[in-house]
């Protein structure tokens, strides 16, 4: 999607652009989440490193950790193009926004999901005020916030630009409301999470983690594309480019 | 240019003095809210003292939030938005001038009430002021990022709860700090002063911020 | 003097204008005519900077409107379909708020000859709300005897009058033509003027 934006800008140019990468994407997909799943199951130290206490059930990690780095990689991509939407007023750029945001809050909910069953064996409950965890929940409220005002606007081009000021609001007021969530009182801080450092990760588990994370990007390009092309068939339906493609003897 | 944020300002609070109701509605809803409370959770005295910061900004935020619903829509049924964003003035200013007059109808009564949901709440006296500077500087910013909300949903489907979904997430850091100023001022008021001065914080920011992404709202919404 | 370029504008999935170009110089009138749905009130609202095009611009002197801005907008005069008036605020409040915020002050008893000369001599002070839908329409149109601008785009200004309004408005479109003003303006009825030069334009045909 970082290719030259002007040149594909044009939805004409970028739809069989798409179509030639998406079944590329799900290939990778595929081939990620397998090597993925694999040695995270049977690779990998049956103890999280060092002196840690987890067990076996610590393999959820490797869904967890990189649901919730793509909740965050996504909400930062959609707030991207709804911004160069706003600013150069290109109706791809809104139509890429439109598409990753399903994707995003799918991550998200992952996220909290894996890291409710994570929870339970490890803390002993399912849910708990923990910093990280209310951050990703409000996370999720963002993405539904967004997707509901695109929902609710009947006007195409109004649900556009709304929601992607919207989706702009919130990148700004994020990083406020996780301080807020993480110190409480703002003499001191705590959190459940231990803190990260990817350095001290034992080496197949790190392994493990960063193909699925691979794996999740490449899902993410799948289906944001599959999106993306229906909002062009859809929206563009009165050009005449839709029209050869979806009648190719140029018969109606 | 002040002269145009004067005329909406006295505009809108003469409009809001010709219109008593409104304003006492989200007045009523506040006080309703928090006194069935204790109905839920018991009236014993130390319970209510814990719940009471909590409870008394949760309610704020509902009763800003019901209030907000009506900041932009009045004046974008009868044409009055279209006018003014076609007017030679900032239109930042004029929504920085609507929210101001909006928080002097509907935040300001909740700051001056406070005292006696303090009681309602066996607050201590320094709880009852801390409360009130808090409430103070908090609804304000309550105000300017609902402003957002209130203009992104104007003539939508469902406006009201739309609102609540898009706005009460961003509110959060208003109300951790707010509650958390009156529950550390239990001991001593010096506790507070580091949550007021990040309310202040927030209140200077979003006054910068809020009214230029609040004319960007009303403008996409005018479309 | 006010051009526009190349402009097409679409509403959802329908696309009411392309390829529209216009220019309207000083002392003519533009009346844009169309059936119902045709776009007429989009590019009126386009023309003002309330709505933007899909592709093209808006001109005024040359610069295009989004550059310009207030400058822009401090000339020029709208009334849409919606009247812009406060229904809880009397007549003279709501004119005395619309000249306060256009810049361009007006003494008071110029807001009661304005709405004398336009036959509300008596109802200056009761709220909007009290007033019929013809006698809301002239107050919204005392604007165009109190303003300054060059430029006015009036949608529909016709509907809801008398005929002896319809003759004021008359008046007043040809007096601002004889001074070298801009009018644009919808209506279904034919503009009788006694100075200026009239355009057409048919949209949706």
């Amino acid at each position: 999607m970082a290719l030259n934006p002007f040149k594909f800008a044009a939805p004409a140019v970028f739809y069989p652009l798409a179509n030639r990468l998406i079944p590329w994407f799900w290939t990778l997909t595929g081939i990620l989440l397998a090597l993925g799943l694999y040695w995270g199951f049977f690779q990998t130290p049956d103890q999280l490193g060092g002196n840690n206490a987890q067990k076996e059930y610590y393999r959820i990690i490797f869904v967890h950790v990189p649901a919730a780095w793509m909740s965050m990689w996504l909400y930062v991509i959609m707030v991207f193009w709804a911004a160069v939407g706003l600013v150069f007023n290109t109706r791809l750029s809104f139509m890429m926004a439109n598409a990753v945001a399903p994707t995003g809050a799918i991550f998200t909910f992952l996220a909290l999901w894996t890291g409710a069953f994570w929870g339970r064996p490890s803390w002993g409950t399912y849910w708990d005020w923990d910093p990280r965890l209310t951050s990703e929940l409000v996370l999720f409220f963002l993405y539904l916030g967004y997707l509901a005002l695109h929902a609710a606007i009947d006007d195409q081009r109004r649900a556009d630009r709304a929601a992607a000021l919207l989706a702009i609001v919130g990148l700004v007021i994020v990083p406020v409301i996780y301080w807020s969530i993480n110190c409480p009182d703002p003499t001191q801080c705590a959190s459940l999470h231990q803190r990260s450092n990817l350095t001290r990760i034992e080496g197949n588990i790190l392994f493990a983690m960063l193909t699925m994370t691979l794996a999740f990007w490449m899902y993410s390009f799948a289906t944001s594309l599959m999106r993306l092309r229906t909002l062009i068939l859809e929206r563009e339906a009165e050009a005449s480019w839709v029209q050869e493609l979806l009648n190719p003897r140029g018969g109606r | 240019m002040w002269s145009a944020f004067w005329c909406i300002l006295q505009r809108d609070l003469r409009l809001g003095l010709r219109r008593r109701t409104e304003v006492l509605t989200a007045l009523a809803f506040f006080m309703i809210v928090v006194s069935l409370f204790p109905l839920g959770i018991g009236t014993e005295r130390q319970t209510l003292q814990i719940l009471g910061p909590g409870v008394v900004w949760v309610a704020a935020l509902l009763a800003s939030m019901l209030a907000l619903e009506r900041l932009f829509a009045a004046d974008y049924e009868d044409g009055t938005l279209e006018q003014l964003v076609l007017t030679p003035q900032p239109l930042s200013l004029l929504v920085l001038a609507k929210v101001a007059a909006h928080w002097l109808l509907t935040g300001l009564p909740l700051v001056l009430i406070a005292p006696l949901v303090g009681m309602q709440y066996h607050l201590t006296p320094t709880q009852i002021v801390i409360m009130m500077l808090a409430l103070g500087l908090g609804t304000p910013v309550l105000g300017l990022i609902g402003s957002i909300g209130a203009a992104l949903t104007l003539g939508v489907r469902g406006g009201g709860i739309l609102l609540s979904l898009l706005i009460l997430p961003l509110y959060i850091p208003v109300l951790v700090y707010g509650a958390g100023a009156i529950e550390v001022s239990r001991i001593a008021s010096t506790d507070a002063q580091p949550y007021l001065l990040l309310l202040a914080a927030f209140l200077l920011t979003a006054l910068t911020l809020a009214p230029l992404a609040g004319a960007a709202a009303l403008k996409i919404a005018l479309e | 003097m006010l051009e526009a370029v190349a402009l097409s504008c679409r509403r959802g999935e329908r696309r009411l204008f392309q390829d529209l170009h216009l220019d309207v110089q000083p002392g003519s009138l533009l009346h844009v005519r169309g059936r119902n749905g045709s776009g007429k009130t989009t590019l009126l609202r386009t023309l003002c900077g309330l709505f933007t095009p899909e592709t093209g611009e808006v001109r005024w002197r040359g610069k295009s409107i989004q550059s310009l801005g207030e400058d822009y907008r401090r000339e020029l005069l709208y009334c849409g379909h919606l009247l812009g008036l406060k229904a809880d605020l009397t007549a003279i409040e709501n004119l005395a708020i619309a000249s306060t915020l256009s810049s361009d002050p007006v003494r008071t008893h110029e807001l009661w000859q304005a709405l004398e000369r336009l036959g509300l001599a008596g109802f200056e002070d009761l709220p909007i709300r009290m007033l019929s839908q013809g006698q809301k329409k002239r107050v919204a149109l005392a604007r165009l005897l109190l303003s300054h601008a060059p430029l006015w785009v009036l949608d529909e200004p016709f509907s809801a009058l008398d005929r002896e309004a319809v003759c004021l408005l008359e008046e007043l479109l040809a007096r601002h033509l004889g001074q070298g003003g801009l009018v644009i303006l919808t209506t279904h009825q034919e503009v009788p003027l006694t100075s200026g030069r009239v355009a057409h334009l048919d949209l949706g045909y």
